[in-house]
């Protein structure tokens, strides 16, 4: 490969190669048909920020609908209960399938995953690319149901109402079903590399912790996936032919649609939150300097997860008229999650302690992380708790909970992850100071919104209504302005991030002297990812090797 | 080679996987049906023909037996012998079709449908929904089913053909191996369904 030596690039890093897998070939056909598993990924991240932009568009109209009891803006009323309806259940049934599922696998877990395993590409290229398609087919077919029609139910999508309701659900799940197969091939791919591409010299403990997290999310989307297939398949024909299977007027059994639409969606949930503790335990040690404390025990907490995720879906059942007997064993089931759960969150604060830390970006993703998540989390053990849900159960409570897992764990990771691997996808730095700045509004913005719905649900307020008492007004208002911030803080991030691929100083190869594989190739990477096959010299996170080098 | 092989093989046994799961949520729902409809269920299998079922169980078994041979032809680099027995097991999967559509005309003909379509009468239980949900769980999940035959059967053809061309040896024999695998689990639910409807007590 031919060298020079471009400007900007630091003194004693290796000259940036001409050639990367960026300009290695041109035109839009050309990433079109890539099988490159990092443009692959790049397209998949566009593809997903765009969710992403379109959900978070239909969250700040929920927020804005409840503004005030009345729902007026400047003195008329806006928005009917029909139109809200609509908001939540595009908002919910968006950010759910189309963002943060395939969010940290499909897009970073991407580009990162077999860079991280010294690897050239990902096992079946073609599936990969085939994946991606398959989610633009869902995700055209999503957008269009709300063109179409109106899908009003939820991303639950529970029975009767979904089989029995006009509009376009039988679109909408359709596009879920779509979704779901995009997933699966996702989590084939992921674990076929994990298996087979390692580096010579890497075992099985020697992989850094992410694809660990992105292997055991990988199972979660196999053995689940498939049975919402199925399920979204029965609520079809049930809808089209009425085979009195969910509904029970016909002999069917709703109840049993939640059981199976659980038995997936609980697991999905860990592929939402696995793949963000699996960054987390890549920015934690690579910021405090120092080895990740307790390798294994993380390692085994994100597959004890991914096999508890399976045995715990009845806690969604609490108030469906489960048997006590059920209730109380998967009550015990879910207590258990705390476990994997909390030996992760000890972890990382332990590998911190005595840490030579440095606050950068992704640092503070991290630390925003590990203080949202333990509320997210600690708040989930409510539920388990039988007595405590049956006065929780749908009410914001429950809003707060899982929006401080989701995207208080989720999200926020995957921004961390983003600012993390993105001098290595682009080539380019962002702005530090903007990234801080940005970083602290979606913070304070996102406490706002959703912790001010933990004291509306703790006083009663139930979820999805679009009616409330004045009572509720204050906090309603505060949490709308709360979404006003983050959703500044979010298009802060934005512009500062496109604004870097043009005018961001070049990016070194290694800019926070991680140890994993990845910061072995240049920013941004050749095209197959390495010049010479990498060879594993010490286990992850060893920092006694390294020389840390600050930008 | 080798390694690609291997990787295939994985990338193979967890499709299967998903396959295995997707097939288990319609096994929950029988169960829990069942246990809703315990009369009816027993009232409604009388109706299958066990002797067709237990005839295509055979057939099945003959073709996952043939299945295995064509891959021990072609490892042994006998392509006109692997192509016989592809053909063969694409055979089998015919006659099963075939047992298969006449089980379900005799179905139409009775009026045993699922749902609201269903149309038989002097059932014991007059009025109650069991007999229609296990029609609608029958031709769900031995259609699903029959919809995998028939891509076994496509994807066998079309390795036949290729066998008889000489694409695979001992060195590369990968697409039989997993269409055989694929096959073999294809069997192999068949041999849960058969005594889950046909085997009621």
């Amino acid at each position: 490969m031919e060298h020079t030596l471009t400007t900007g690039s630091i003194t004693g890093d290796r000259p940036r190669p001409v050639k990367n897998y960026l300009n290695e070939t041109k035109g839009l056909w050309s990433w079109l048909t890539t099988l490159d598993h990092k443009r692959i990924g790049i397209m998949y991240l566009i593809a997903v920020c765009s969710a992403f932009l379109i959900g978070g568009i239909f969250a700040l109209l929920v927020r804005l609908s409840l503004l005030n009891p009345q729902h007026t803006l400047f003195g008329k009323q806006w928005v009917n209960a029909e139109m809200y309806n609509r908001f939540f259940t595009l908002h919910g049934a968006i950010m759910v399938f189309l963002f943060i599922i395939p969010a940290i696998p499909a897009s970073l877990g991407n580009f990162v995953l077999p860079m991280m395993l010294g690897a050239k590409d990902v096992a079946f290229p073609r599936l990969n690319l085939m994946s991606f398609y398959l989610w633009c087919i869902g995700a055209v077919m999503a957008v269009s149901s709300m063109i179409i029609g109106a899908v009003d139910t939820g991303w639950t999508f529970y029975t009767p109402y979904s089989t029995t309701t006009d509009g376009a659900v039988g679109l909408m799940t359709m596009a879920v079903f779509i979704l779901g197969f995009s997933s699966i091939f996702t989590g084939l791919n992921f674990i076929s590399t994990t298996h087979k591409l390692r580096a010579p010299g890497m075992g099985w403990f020697d992989m850094p912790l992410f694809i660990w997290g992105i292997y055991a999310t990988g199972v979660i989307q196999i053995l689940a996936t498939p049975v919402l297939a199925i399920t979204l398949v029965l609520l079809l024909i049930e809808r089209v032919f009425q085979i009195g299977i969910f509904d029970s007027r016909i002999g069917g059994d709703p109840v049993l649609f939640q059981h199976f639409f659980w038995f997936y969606s609980h697991p999905a949930v860990y592929i939402m939150i696995l793949p963000g503790m699996a960054i987390i335990s890549e920015i934690i040690p690579t910021f405090s300097r120092k080895t990740i404390f307790g390798y294994r025990a993380i390692a085994y907490s994100s597959v004890s997860l991914a096999l508890l995720s399976f045995i715990v879906w009845g806690h969604h059942l609490f108030v469906a008229g489960e048997s006590d007997l059920a209730n109380v064993v998967f009550s015990a089931l879910t207590f258990l999650v705390a476990i994997p759960s909390g030996v992760k969150m000890f972890n990382w604060l332990t590998t911190m302690y005595k840490g030579n830390i440095s606050f950068e970006t992704p640092m503070l993703y991290a630390m925003a992380f590990l203080f949202l998540f333990a509320i997210g989390g600690l708040t989930g053990i409510f539920f388990a708790t039988l007595a405590v849900d049956i006065h929780l159960t749908d009410t914001y409570f429950v809003v707060a909970h899982f929006h401080y897992v989701m995207m208080g764990g989720t999200v926020i990771a995957f921004l961390g992850g983003l600012h993390y691997w993105w001098p290595k996808m682009t080539g380019r730095m962002y702005s530090e100071k903007w990234g801080r700045i940005a970083c602290a509004l979606v913070f304070i913005g996102f406490n706002m919104t959703f912790g001010s719905q933990f004291i509306m649900g703790g006083q009663g307020m139930p979820r999805r209504y679009f009616n409330y008492l004045d009572q509720f007004q204050p906090i309603h208002a505060f949490s709308t302005y709360g979404s006003w911030v983050l959703g500044a803080g979010l298009f802060l991030t934005a512009i500062y991030l496109l604004a870097s691929l043009k005018t961001g100083p070049l990016a070194p190869d290694n800019p926070w002297g991680g140890t994993t594989l990845e910061w072995e190739s240049s920013s941004p990477p050749v095209f197959h990812n390495f010049e010479d096959q990498p060879v594993l010299e010490h286990e992850p996170y060893d920092y006694r090797h390294r020389t840390v080098t600050h930008v | 080679m080798e390694q690609q092989f291997d990787t295939s093989k994985i990338g193979m046994w967890l499709f299967l996987a998903t396959e295995v799961l997707t097939f288990g949520g319609l096994f929950a729902g029988f169960g829990l049906m069942q246990s809703k409809y315990p009369q009816e269920f027993v009232e409604a299998h009388e109706h299958l023909q066990r002797l067709a079922g237990a005839g295509n169980t055979v057939v099945l078994l003959v073709s996952s037996f043939t299945a295995v041979m064509a891959v021990l032809a072609v490892r042994t680099n006998q392509a006109k012998k692997a192509a016989m027995y592809l053909w063969l097991t694409v055979g089998c999967a015919g006659i099963f079709m075939c047992v298969k559509a006449y089980e379900y005309t005799h179905k139409f003909e009775e009026g045993l449908l699922p749902g609201i379509f269903y149309r038989h009468h002097g059932d014991l239980i007059a009025g109650s929904h069991g007999y229609a949900t296990f029609f609608s769980f029958y031709f769900m999940m031995t259609g699903l089913h029959g919809l995998h035959v028939l891509a076994g059967m496509v994807l066998m053809s079309w390795l036949a053909i290729r066998a008889r061309r000489g694409d695979f040896s001992d060195k590369y024999y990968t697409p039989v191996d997993l269409v055989a695998l694929f096959w073999h689990l294809v069997d192999l639910i068949w041999i849960y369904l058969f005594p889950l409807y046909y085997l009621i007590t």
